[in-house]
């Protein structure tokens, strides 16, 4: 079974708030020192779930990611939990890029790969939350597609995909090649071996550029973008807090109640 | 090409009846509709559904169109995809709105992919810019951390609606409106796949969305046993237990119970933070409660910011007292 997973590298999701910072005016974020970015999380989880079925099935797990410099290493990253290979597309023309873009460019590297059955992406990247991504990609291949996926296993007719509902969930069996957003549901993604991180540290990753995948420039960049930031800020959510206090824990917490009550709340 | 016009809601029918997105949905739809100066359509996929058509009319689309279909749940989503793309293009509306629901979250991008445009998911906010008459859709994004208000530059505008982020629309039985039923017909090749099974947990006591007090442990419990005293808590003060991410990862409760950006989005009168740092992503889906109260040994703990009331310091020796005074005060 030949799995590709599409990753992403993202501003570490686990940064304290306080360090989050957002330029209003230019309408970007600004990057905290020295934290660097990681592959978005749910990604991570879409090359675990393509481990697990390489483990039952056999085959090649091809990473792809859309970045700039450093993009590499979330497809090293990858590599390092048991990925087999990896490309990054990078080009000036891509920047600005909106979904609808980076799923055109991530499917011609998929078309130029060729030899695939399923596509795993994240159900979002935790930078923008888009979602977006993953189904256009279904689309523009033509391939069927499950979302917000929590489990998948090979069966006579193509692939058994379990999908997650707010109440449970609901498995479908859909034809191969398929495209599936991988959920949290699946799990902790494992974490790199440290046989896998020597071996990826000295790979080198291959570097795709518009023209080698005969991308053509007007689809992509800030230009052919569908959709426009108006505004970026942060949420002014801060509340007053009153701490209670107390000689002991419970004198605090037989006070909290109290005025718990004063103020209705209970 | 011929101009889009209106704002189109796709709604929703559970087990026959409206479900309360749709409502919503409506609420959201009429303020546009007024603000663009464009009449309100409602879609509604099901069986026999002339009466919950109606019903939409009566919260007050201008019209209701409805497909003979079965519950999004009953379906591979690729139906659902089909059909709404299909009415799309006939009715050419330039705002489409779909909850961000178990059906829309999965519909929306590919509907947009099929019509040439794009669609901005789970926004908690739609209003019309007066001076372009652009949509202008607000979501929480980075986790949380940040908003950012999209523009769609391509027609139609489709949105999905967190829910319960607007009022629902009111009734008002006296208003008329056509209902028209849209007959189309799926190609069989638009439906790759089958569905093979829906399975439904049901939960025990009462919903994280309906609560209306909560009382929500994180990784600073512990451990599995240290819920007891949640429990005990929540069930005195008629509300229900949630969690964190963190307890879901170590396998003490059901990820079915966690709060925040990929859980559940609540919004309780009371949510009652124990051993939880604050994290955005966990905020994203309490923020809206109404009075915040965290007992965290941590005074630095990023949720004392957004509380209302805190106690510092360790959730053992604060509960029981806690508890006891509570009850005390419940049944004088
Ligand atoms: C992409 C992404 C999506 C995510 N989505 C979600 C989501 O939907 N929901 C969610 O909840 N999380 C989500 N997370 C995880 C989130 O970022 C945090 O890691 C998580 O919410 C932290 O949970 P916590 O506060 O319970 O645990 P911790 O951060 O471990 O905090 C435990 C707290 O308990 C306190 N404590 C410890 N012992 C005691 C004691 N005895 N008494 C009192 N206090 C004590 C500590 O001081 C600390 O503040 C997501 C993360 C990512 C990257
Ligand atoms: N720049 C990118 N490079 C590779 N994959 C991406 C990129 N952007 C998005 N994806 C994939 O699409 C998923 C959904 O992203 P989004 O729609 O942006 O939230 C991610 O989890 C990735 O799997």
């Amino acid at each position: 079974m030949n799995i590709i997973v599409c990753v992403k590298q993202v501003l570490d999701p686990d940064i304290p708030p306080a360090k989050f910072k957002v330029d209003s005016a230019s309408k970007q974020v600004v990057p905290p020192e020295g934290i660097p970015p990681v592959i978005n999380p749910y990604d991570a989880q879409a090359v675990e779930l393509a481990l697990r079925l390489k483990e039952k099935q056999g085959g090649k797990i091809t990473v792809l990611t859309v970045g700039s410099d450093g993009a590499d290493k979330a497809v090293k990253y990858a590599i390092s939990m048991g990925a087999d290979d990896g490309f990054v597309l990078s080009d000036e023309v891509f920047e600005g890029s909106d979904s609808f873009s980076m799923a055109y460019i991530l499917s011609k590297a998929v078309e130029k790969i060729g030899e695939y059955d399923l596509v795993l992406c994240g159900r979002q990247a935790a930078d923008w939350d888009e979602g977006l991504v993953g189904s256009i990609i279904a689309e523009s291949l033509g391939t069927s597609l499950v979302t917000l996926a929590e489990d998948a296993e090979v069966v006579d007719e193509g692939l058994k995909v379990k999908r997650v509902t707010l109440d449970g969930y609901q498995a479908f069996i859909v034809p191969t090649p398929a495209v599936v957003t991988v959920s949290n549901e699946v799990g902790q993604a494992r974490l790199p071996s440290g046989l896998g991180i020597i071996s990826a540290a000295r790979r080198q990753i291959p570097v795709w550029k518009a023209a080698d995948t005969g991308i053509d420039p007007s689809l992509v960049g800030s230009a052919a973008a569908r959709r426009k930031l108006f505004a970026l800020s942060v949420p002014a959510r801060e509340r007053k807090c009153e701490i209670i206090e107390g000689e002991t824990p419970a004198e605090a917490a037989t006070k909290l109640a109290e005025r718990l009550r004063e103020a209705g709340a209970i | 090409m011929a101009e889009n016009k209106g704002i189109l809601i796709c709604g929703e029918v559970v087990d026959g009846k409206l479900a309360a997105i749709t409502a919503e949905l409506l609420g959201a739809g009429k303020k546009l509709s007024a603000e663009l100066e464009q009449p309100l359509g409602a879609l509604l996929i099901g069986k026999d559904i002339e009466e919950v058509a109606q019903e939409t009319i009566g919260l007050g689309a201008d019209r209701a169109y409805t497909i003979d279909g079965p519950a999004f749940l009953d379906s591979l989503p690729d139906l659902y995809v089909a059909l709404i793309a299909a009415a799309c293009e006939k009715l050419q509306p330039s705002v489409v709105i779909l909850g961000q629901t178990d059906m829309g979250r999965d519909v929306a991008p590919r509907l947009a992919a099929k019509l040439k445009t794009t669609a901005v998911l789970d926004c908690v906010g739609l209003e019309i810019d007066p001076e372009t008459r652009a949509l202008l859709q607000t979501r929480p994004v980075y986790g949380g951390n940040a908003t950012a208000v999209w523009v769609t530059e391509s027609q139609p505008q489709i949105a999905t609606l967190r829910p319960r982020s607007v009022m629902a629309a009111e009734s008002d039985t006296s208003r008329t409106g056509e209902i028209e039923p849209l007959p189309i017909v799926v190609e069989d090749s638009a439906i790759k796949g089958k569905l093979v099974e829906t399975v439904k947990t049901e939960v025990e006591g009462i919903k994280l969305e309906d609560a209306k007090v909560i009382v929500a442990g994180g990784g600073g419990i512990g451990g599995p046993e240290g819920f007891e005293k949640l429990r005990e808590l929540a069930s005195l003060l008629g509300g229900t237990v949630g969690v964190t991410r963190v307890p879901c990862d170590e396998g003490w409760l059901p990820l079915t119970m966690e709060i925040g950006q990929t859980g559940r989005i609540v919004g309780p009168d009371l949510y009652i933070a124990v051993g939880i740092s604050g994290a955005p992503q966990h905020m994203a889906g309490c923020s809206g409660s109404k009075c915040i109260v965290t007992i965290n040994k941590d005074p630095d703990a990023n949720l004392f910011k957004e509380s209302n009331f805190g106690i510092v310091g360790d959730y053992k020796q604060v509960m029981p007292a806690f508890i006891e005074k509570c009850r005390e005060l419940l049944s004088s």
